[in-house]
């Protein structure tokens, strides 16, 4: 047991080095004008068009913007090459019904983190609604495979750490894009990392105490969640696919946190 | 309609429609086109398509020696799909709306309708798409109806060389919606002398009469519908993401999607209809701001971007979007598109453009040519009033213009699918 937390949390240190990294590799973007080219102004110049006292909603504070749209196209060939054929392979051997379970069953286990971060934001009443699914999917819908509590009336309350910092006032901080993980900011990073810390150290995990167990809940989480998610990188076609998400993304968090 | 001597067969599907049509009220659920327009039809209201199709997404670069900046390096290659049915088959052209992709909602409910009705279908991504400018466009510049066409048309042609050898097909029709409607129209004409596919049957789905018109309509509904004028815009993003958050906190997933809108739309229904005037108008800016950026980029027209920078894959572009989505589409129609056919053509003026971008460029030609079929609505809101009427004059009998649906928002109601799908299955001869 001992062991084996230490190597969770040499895993955790590795991520929040990686996040470290992340921040000190920002580079600026702005695409720089080179000092020996006379630049043609254009028939609409920004200057003329924009005014100080307009807020512009596709502004978001994004000072690591260089590093953010190479982690977007690193992510969009991470999906193509690798992360796509595997969920495509699964959506293959996998009849529908079963994908319905499996998501069913991931859900079930992530209601631990719904459950501390409705706790934590001290919304009693969706504690317990998040409580009483657990119970009643992990028996009546057999070990979480079915879904009977949100016919009852006891609907998912989806909360995590992110949200939690944000109803307590914390604000977006940088926008970030993750390697692999997508568009997020520097709060809903630190949620995240502290959800899965929390998860793997006083959650399910840790009841089970099985590594093999846990690394295949993981393996199979990652890729139920891939295939419900029908984003794909640059599949708008719009040459401002990167400022619309990022934007998208800001709004989504803001309804999200605002419940 | 009397005027024309119209072949029996035409006289019998008319009779038909008729009586389908006037068997029951037409129940389609918004009366308010501009419902409509945003809401389309909610799944609850829509024919129920297969789930699945099998679609077959590949690509091909008409140009493949243009040299295309590294910020639209994404868009060289373009994208369509196609769906082969087992043995020999019709097969059917699908041409996408402003804006739109080979993949858009509106061209997915159109290909499972057809598919369904045993034709190969191919879609074919709008030549307003940003992919569309990079990978066909000849001249970088969308808008010119005729040139846009050609250029579609040589796209047909090149992925009809490439499904060949795997298709059998008995005979080729063609459908747009929309822009994509006006389009066929025009491929259709360009076909009569090329005879690349010798169409047997041409639907146009809610086309603008003139392009410029309707353009000068969804332009105006940007502007004159968020209070305060565009710069406004924030205060009105906020307001939505406010009923957004409402949806969310009764129960919805935060998904930015029709359903998504229809339950927000249910849960706090507007009590006018500018905030849906703003979507339409709002939609429409996005899609000409992405189509600008492109054209303007690739041809290096100097319009937003100085002409002599050279944008790479990772540049930061955040303020060229927020300068485009402050001007308007006639700003791109006086400040890129005219210059670049007067530098070809200087004795062009707007006014000729405005009438070779019009569908009654070539109003002899579909008078008179019973290939054609035209679906409309009655309170369709690119038209200007007169023009769903001077559509019903030029197609007479040929017409089928339904009550309600505002701009293409009924494509996925059962009535519609079955006029749409029974143009070209009911005369088969």
């Amino acid at each position: 047991m001992f062991n084996m937390t230490n190597y969770k949390l040499r895993a955790v240190i590795m991520a929040l080095d990686g996040l470290a990294l992340l921040f000190a590799c920002g580079c600026s973007v702005t695409p720089k004008p080179d000092p020996n080219i006379a630049y043609e102004a254009p028939r609409h110049k920004l200057e003329d068009t924009l005014k100080e006292s307009v807020k512009y909603e596709v502004d978001v504070y994004d000072p690591l913007e260089g590093f953010n749209r190479r982690a977007y196209t690193f992510n969009y060939y991470f999906d193509k090459f690798l992360f796509l054929p595997i969920v495509k392979t699964y959506e293959f051997i996998t009849p529908d019904y079963v994908e319905d379970r499996v998501s069913s069953f991931v859900d079930n286990v992530f209601e631990f983190n719904n459950f501390t971060n409705n706790l934590l934001q001290l919304k009693f009443k969706q504690t317990g609604i998040t409580l009483a699914r657990f119970v009643v999917n992990t028996t009546v819908g057999v070990a979480g495979l079915w879904d009977p509590a949100t016919h009852w009336s006891m609907p998912r309350q989806a909360e995590d750490f992110g949200q939690t910092l944000g109803h307590y006032g914390v604000g977006n901080g940088p926008y970030l894009v993750l390697p692999i993980f997508g568009p997020s900011n520097l709060r809903d990073t630190t949620g995240l990392v502290t959800d899965s810390v929390a998860f793997s150290l006083a959650g399910p995990p840790a009841w089970v105490d099985d590594d093999t167990t846990t690394l295949v809940f993981n393996g199979v989480a990652a890729v139920d969640k891939r295939h419900r998610q029908d984003f794909r990188y640059y599949r708008t076609g719009s040459p401002f696919e990167y400022d619309m998400i990022r934007m998208l993304y800001t709004a989504k968090r803001k309804i999200e946190i605002a419940k | 309609m009397s005027k024309q001597r119209l072949p029996v067969l035409w006289a019998l599907i008319c009779l038909l429609l008729f009586s389908v049509s006037s068997a029951g009220a037409y129940n389609y659920p918004f009366d308010d086109r501009y419902v409509a327009t945003v809401l389309s039809t909610p799944a609850e209201y829509a024919e129920v398509l297969p789930a699945e199709v099998p679609v077959k997404i590949e690509t091909i670069n008409m140009f493949p020696e243009r040299k295309v900046p590294g910020i639209l390096w994404n868009l060289e290659e373009m994208r369509y799909s196609y769906i082969k049915q087992d043995g020999p088959a019709p097969l059917i052209f699908l041409i996408a709306g402003t804006g739109a992709s080979f993949n858009s909602a509106k061209m997915q409910i159109m290909q499972k309708a057809f598919y369904r009705a045993g034709y190969h279908v191919v879609s074919i991504t709008s030549p307003t798409h940003p992919n569309f400018i990079v990978a066909a466009s000849t001249s970088g510049v969308p808008g010119y109806l005729e040139e846009d066409s050609a250029d579609l048309y040589r796209v047909m042609q090149t992925i009809w060389q490439k499904l060949e050898k795997k298709i059998e097909v008995t005979d080729f029709n063609l459908t747009g919606y929309s822009l994509g409607a006006a389009q066929s129209a025009f491929i259709a004409k360009i076909d009569e002398q090329e005879k690349a596919f010798n169409f047997r049957k041409v639907l146009l789905i809610n086309p603008p009469v003139s392009l410029y018109n309707s353009v000068l309509i969804l332009d105006e509904m940007l502007e004159h519908n968020i209070p305060g004028g565009v710069d406004n815009f924030s205060a009105f993003y906020n307001r939505l993401i406010a009923a957004f958050s409402d949806t969310y906190a009764h129960g919805q997933d935060v998904k930015f999607n029709d359903q998504f809108l229809y339950k927000t739309y249910e849960h706090r229904k507007p009590s006018s209809d500018e905030p849906l005037e703003a979507l339409i108008g709002l939609d429409f800016r996005i899609s000409s701001a992405n189509m600008v950026f492109t054209s303007d980029v690739l041809t290096k027209a100097g319009y937003v971007v100085p002409k002599n920078l050279v944008l790479k894959r990772h540049d930061r572009v955040t303020d060229y979007s927020k300068v485009l989505t402050r001007l308007s589409f006639l700003d791109y129609f006086r400040g890129l598109f005219m210059p670049h056919f007067q530098a070809k053509d200087p004795g062009l003026t707007e006014v000729d453009m405005i009438k070779r971008t019009s569908l009654r460029q070539i109003e002899d030609y579909l008078r008179n040519s019973s290939k054609f079929g035209l679906i409309h609505n009655e309170d369709d809101i690119i038209m200007l009033p007169g023009e769903v009427d001077y559509l019903r004059d030029v197609f007479g009998s040929r017409a089928q213009i339904f009550p309600h649906g505002g701009h293409c928002g009924n494509m996925g109601y059962p009535d519609n699918i079955a006029a749409m799908v029974g143009f070209f299955t009911n005369a088969k001869n």
